[in-house]
């Protein structure tokens, strides 16, 4: 039973895996072009598991940013991670004890954090340690690959291969979407801000990671205002 | 300035936001508005993160994301698995990028 739990998290965790091989392998390339060495670039990898706070990061280290500024830096693109935290709490299993919670929390990822809360069963440390072992490799291998033969590969493969992690993003919110028009609206509220936020000029002081923040919480609010979600439709997720 | 140091300030302050949470939270939260705000947050954070992004992950050809958005999507309402349509958005921009 235990086996077959785990062996669901891996296989949940297979395409995870390969979107993080691409992008991580850009990752790689990224950091060895900006003047870091391939075992720094893997280092970064495993200890930080994060594709937008890692790209920050090397800008920062190799232009000789102050640490505070990297802090800083770190704090704001990654603290969307405390709302998935705060979401994936409600989900946990029992069994999920805080030292189990305290090593397998750092693999909360936007993708490890989407696959489980969209999990219909609780999350058990089994599941979530299957779950992330796949893609943990894989971000690490990936990095690796990138750093050492990433000038094999010509440009155009490389910008081709970054946009499959958004694709898989899409593949996570579209049949919840199809599914209920409710969530739909606010989905299409949470885009419309980002565009917003993107687009006019006045927003650019903005880094990516607040930006996140910004739309889903206004979004997520109205959505709990104006939409409130009943018992049946929460055990449903 | 060390690349230790600067690598350890990047872990250290990553690991607390994600642990943090999950440590300090350990009850179901009865708040209904909280618990329907949670409940939008995957989506709504997913959501903000694809788009615009995707239209501008292409180098310089905003043509090439706008057209992985499209595959992905069409694959999507289709029902297809998270690898397919994370490849086939790859796959779509990639042949865009050829033909143009």
């Amino acid at each position: 039973m235990k086996r077959n739990i785990f062996a669901i998290g891996l296989r949940d965790g297979i395409p995870i895996a390969l979107g993080y091989l691409a992008v991580s392998f850009s990752f790689g390339i990224a950091a060895v072009a900006a003047g870091l060495t391939p075992i720094e670039a893997i280092l970064i990898s495993m200890t930080n598991l994060t594709s937008a706070g890692q790209f920050a990061g090397i800008g920062i280290i190799t232009s000789g940013g102050s640490y505070f500024e990297l802090a800083l830096s770190q704090f704001i693109i990654n603290l969307r991670y405390s709302l998935m935290g705060i979401s994936l709490s409600q989900k946990l299993d029992t069994s999920f004890s805080p030292p189990k919670r305290a090593v397998l929390g750092h693999a909360l990822t936007d993708e490890i954090f989407a696959v489980s809360v969209s999990r219909t069963k609780p999350v058990t440390p089994i599941y979530f340690f299957g779950l992330a072992l796949l893609p943990y490799i894989g971000w690490s291998l990936g990095t690796g690959a990138g750093a050492f033969f990433g000038e094999l590969l010509s440009a155009s493969l490389r910008d081709a291969l970054s946009v499959a992690i958004y694709g898989m993003f899409i593949a996570i919110i579209i049949p919840e979407v199809k599914k209920n028009k409710n969530t739909a609206g606010i989905v299409f509220l949470a885009i419309a801000i980002s565009c917003v936020l993107y687009y006019v000029p006045v927003f650019d002081f903005i880094s990516g990671g607040f930006a996140t923040i910004i739309c889903a919480v206004i979004a997520s609010a109205i959505g709990a205002l104006l939409f409130p979600v009943t018992e049946d439709n929460t055990n449903a997720r | 300035m060390n690349f230790y140091i600067y690598l350890a300030i990047m872990f250290i302050v990553t690991y607390l936001i994600r642990v943090l949470p999950l440590l300090l939270i350990n009850k179901q939260i009865e708040n209904k508005f909280i618990r329907s705000f949670l409940a939008y947050i995957p989506y709504t954070v997913l959501g903000a993160m694809t788009f615009p992004a995707i239209f501008h992950a292409v180098g310089e050809n905003t043509i090439c994301g706008v057209v992985a958005a499209v595959a992905g999507v069409v694959l999507a309402l289709c029902k297809r698995g998270l690898c397919t349509v994370a490849a086939g958005s790859a796959i779509a921009a990639y042949l865009t990028m050829i033909i143009l």
